[in-house]
This record gives C-alpha cells, sequence and structure tokens, in this order.
C-alpha cells in the first residue's frame, strides 16, 4: 500500500503548467490526499474557475498516482477554500525568482484599488517598491501588471484571491 | 436551490463572456483588450463550474446545458444578450451587470445548499476585480452624457437580471429610479444569432469528443 506521504511528495513533482517553477504543492492546490487500501483520493482546489490548466493539473495528478501503483480518484472542489495565502513560503521564493510578485495576504474586507494600486509591492527585478498599476487583469486570470519605475520594467504580480 | 434558477446565472455568465470578448483584439487600448478577454475567461469559467452542478442535479453535462439547448430555452437576461455595443455602452453594461451579480453573488452565498455558497464564495472573489474595474470606469465617464443616456437605455435591463425582490437593493446601489424590468422570459434576437454562432463547431459533428 502506498503512503500518503509518498504521495504528497509524488504531487510535488508536478509543476503549475503556465508557471512551471512552481508546483501544485507550493501552489497549495491541493487540499487532501487520503489513501484507502490501493486507492487514492485527492481533494484538488482550482486557483481561478476559467483556468484553463484545470484539466491538465487533473490529469497530471492522476498519472503521479497511477506511477505509484494506485487507483486515482482527483476530486475538484469548487468552494472558497482556496487563497493565494495557500502559497508556500519556498513557492512564494520560487513565483519571485521567476519574475513574478508575490501576492499580499488576503485581507479581512474586499480589496480596493487605492489598496492595489498603491501597495508597496517590490519589483522581483530590482527589489524597489516605486511599483504601480498598469492593469488589474494580465495574461492569465491569476495576475495582474505592474511597471517599476525603478529599473523600467514592467512584471507580473499574483492577484490576491 | 433549483437547478432552473442556477441555469439562470449560468447562462448570464456564459452569454456575457461571450459578449466580452467580443472586444479581444479591438478594444480601444491594449490594456482593455486584455481585461475583457481576461473577464470573459472568468465568466465562461463561472458559467461551467455553474453548469456543472446543475447538470448533476439534472442527469446531463455542463457542455449539453452550455451548447445542446434550443435558444428559446437558454434563461440569460436580455442585458447581456447584446451585441458589442459602443464603448459607453459597454462600460455601462459592465457597471449595472457587476453591481447587480454583487447583489445576487450576496444572496447566493447564503444558501442552505453548501455546494452552491460555497461556489458563490469563490465566484465572488474574483468578481471583486471585474467590479473594481466596472467601478473605476464608470467613476471616469460618469459626467459624460453618452455614458448617462447609455446608463439610462440599459437601466430596465439591469433590472431583470436580479429577481423581484433584490431590485431596489440595484435601484439604490446605481442611483435610478425602479421601473418597469425586461424580464428573463423573452429572448432578443440577438440571443440566436450568437447561438448560432456559439454552437457551430459542436453541431458541425453530434457527439465528438474534442
Amino acid at each position: 500500500m502506498v503512503s500518503a506521504d509518498a504521495v504528497w511528495e509524488a504531487l510535488a513533482e508536478i509543476p503549475d503548467p503556465e508557471i512551471p517553477t512552481i508546483s501544485l504543492v507550493d501552489l497549495g492546490v491541493i487540499k487532501d490526499v487520503a489513501v484507502d487500501e490501493n486507492s487514492v483520493r485527492i481533494e484538488f482546489t482550482p486557483t481561478f474557475l476559467g483556468c484553463p490548466a484545470l484539466e491538465v493539473m487533473r490529469d497530471a495528478m492522476a498519472e503521479k498516482v497511477r506511477e505509484l501503483g494506485a487507483e486515482p480518484e482527483v476530486r475538484v472542489v469548487l468552494d472558497d477554500s482556496w487563497s493565494t495565502d495557500k502559497i508556500t513560503p519556498t513557492g512564494r521564493e520560487k513565483l519571485r525568482a521567476s519574475g513574478f510578485a508575490p501576492p499580499a495576504p488576503r485581507s479581512v474586507g474586499a480589496p480596493t484599488l487605492v489598496q492595489i494600486d498603491t501597495s508597496a509591492f517590490r519589483c522581483p527585478y530590482c527589489g524597489s517598491t516605486k511599483t504601480r498599476l498598469e492593469n488589474i487583469f494580465g495574461p492569465t486570470p491569476c495576475r495582474s501588471l505592474r511597471y517599476c519605475d525603478d529599473c523600467r520594467q514592467p512584471f507580473e504580480q499574483f492577484k490576491t484571491i | 436551490m433549483n437547478a432552473q434558477e442556477l441555469l439562470s446565472i449560468a447562462d448570464d455568465e456564459l452569454i456575457l463572456g461571450w459578449r466580452d470578448s467580443e472586444w479581444t483584439g479591438i478594444a480601444p487600448s491594449l490594456e482593455e483588450d486584455v481585461a475583457f478577454s481576461s473577464i470573459a475567461q472568468n465568466e465562461i469559467g463561472h458559467a461551467r463550474a455553474l453548469y456543472e452542478l446543475a447538470a448533476a442535479a439534472l442527469g446531463t453535462t455542463a457542455d449539453e446545458l452550455a451548447f445542446d439547448r434550443d435558444p428559446s430555452d437558454y434563461r440569460s437576461s436580455q442585458l447581456v444578450e447584446q451585441r458589442r455595443m459602443d464603448w459607453a455602452h459597454t462600460i455601462a453594461r459592465h457597471y449595472l451587470y457587476e453591481t447587480a451579480d454583487e447583489i445576487r453573488l450576496a444572496a447566493l452565498k447564503e444558501s442552505d445548499d453548501a455546494a452552491v455558497a460555497g461556489l458563490a464564495a469563490k465566484m465572488d472573489r474574483e468578481e471583486q476585480y471585474h467590479r473594481l474595474h466596472a467601478r473605476m470606469w464608470a467613476e471616469r465617464l460618469k459626467d459624460e452624457p453618452r455614458f448617462k443616456e447609455a446608463l439610462e437605455e440599459l437601466w430596465p435591463y439591469a433590472l431583470g437580471v436580479l429577481a423581484p425582490e433584490q431590485r431596489a437593493a440595484l435601484a439604490e446601489r446605481v442611483g435610478l429610479p425602479e421601473t418597469q424590468a425586461v424580464e428573463r422570459d423573452g429572448h432578443s434576437d440577438e440571443l440566436g444569432e450568437l447561438w448560432e454562432e456559439m454552437t457551430m463547431v459542436r453541431r458541425s459533428i453530434p457527439g465528438a469528443t474534442w
């Protein structure tokens, strides 16, 4: 019988399809792993509902479980249990190293434009906090676009959800 | 919550997602092209999740609900059916729809159906960004006569997005007086035209796995 730890280790090898430097475990989208005899049930929480990478992630998880010789069941949980706060500290560092500003913590209230515009998001390239919002939206649902006034580099910011 | 109510919301999000995507490639600025394309993607993602919930209750699939029904069986509101309009109308619709959707989602989050409440909470997190975007534009255009006219023209359609008991809240937030709503029991011809386009590939080879 495969152990839950072995499943977690295997899942940690799956890269995010759109930001491959970070793994699904770093991204915090795996809510639970339960092993029962020869079957492994994974509870998986998508980042954004319109994320086109959902199917790819689900298939990759099932494949990893099969490689361990067990039968996978991947359950997609469509509730509010995933938040960008679930991204691990390692995951946040990996994001920064690949040019993405990690998300701000989820605040108690709804985000405001002033907050997003003026918060001290650090430029992942030069470390300056003199950055500004260019667009709430970006190339994928999870990203916003910002611009660094010091090194004059546009960069992507992980949206807080 | 009954499946027909879920379908009303799912249809709104699907059709609006299609309409928003009409700006892809031709929006007045590159940033707005990105914004409306991203919003469209979110709305269609919400539609998919809602159709999946409805499909489980009705014993069918999300794709069949989204694409295999007759246009007259869709429950979308007429606000979302209108083909891409000028920028003033686009922003007016965006602002009215997102404000109405906030009221609708707040009610859904209190649903005694845990699956519906959970999904509504997740959708609401994403919609917060749509609302920020819509309000930023509404603020920018609020003194423009064309924008004010567009708001007034679309207002009866916006009321039709919500259940009658939720309309007073929308009137208060938008600052327009309650009036006769355009209900979702009828459809514009534009829905039929959109349906032809939206289902064309799927209808070309029925039952195919893509």
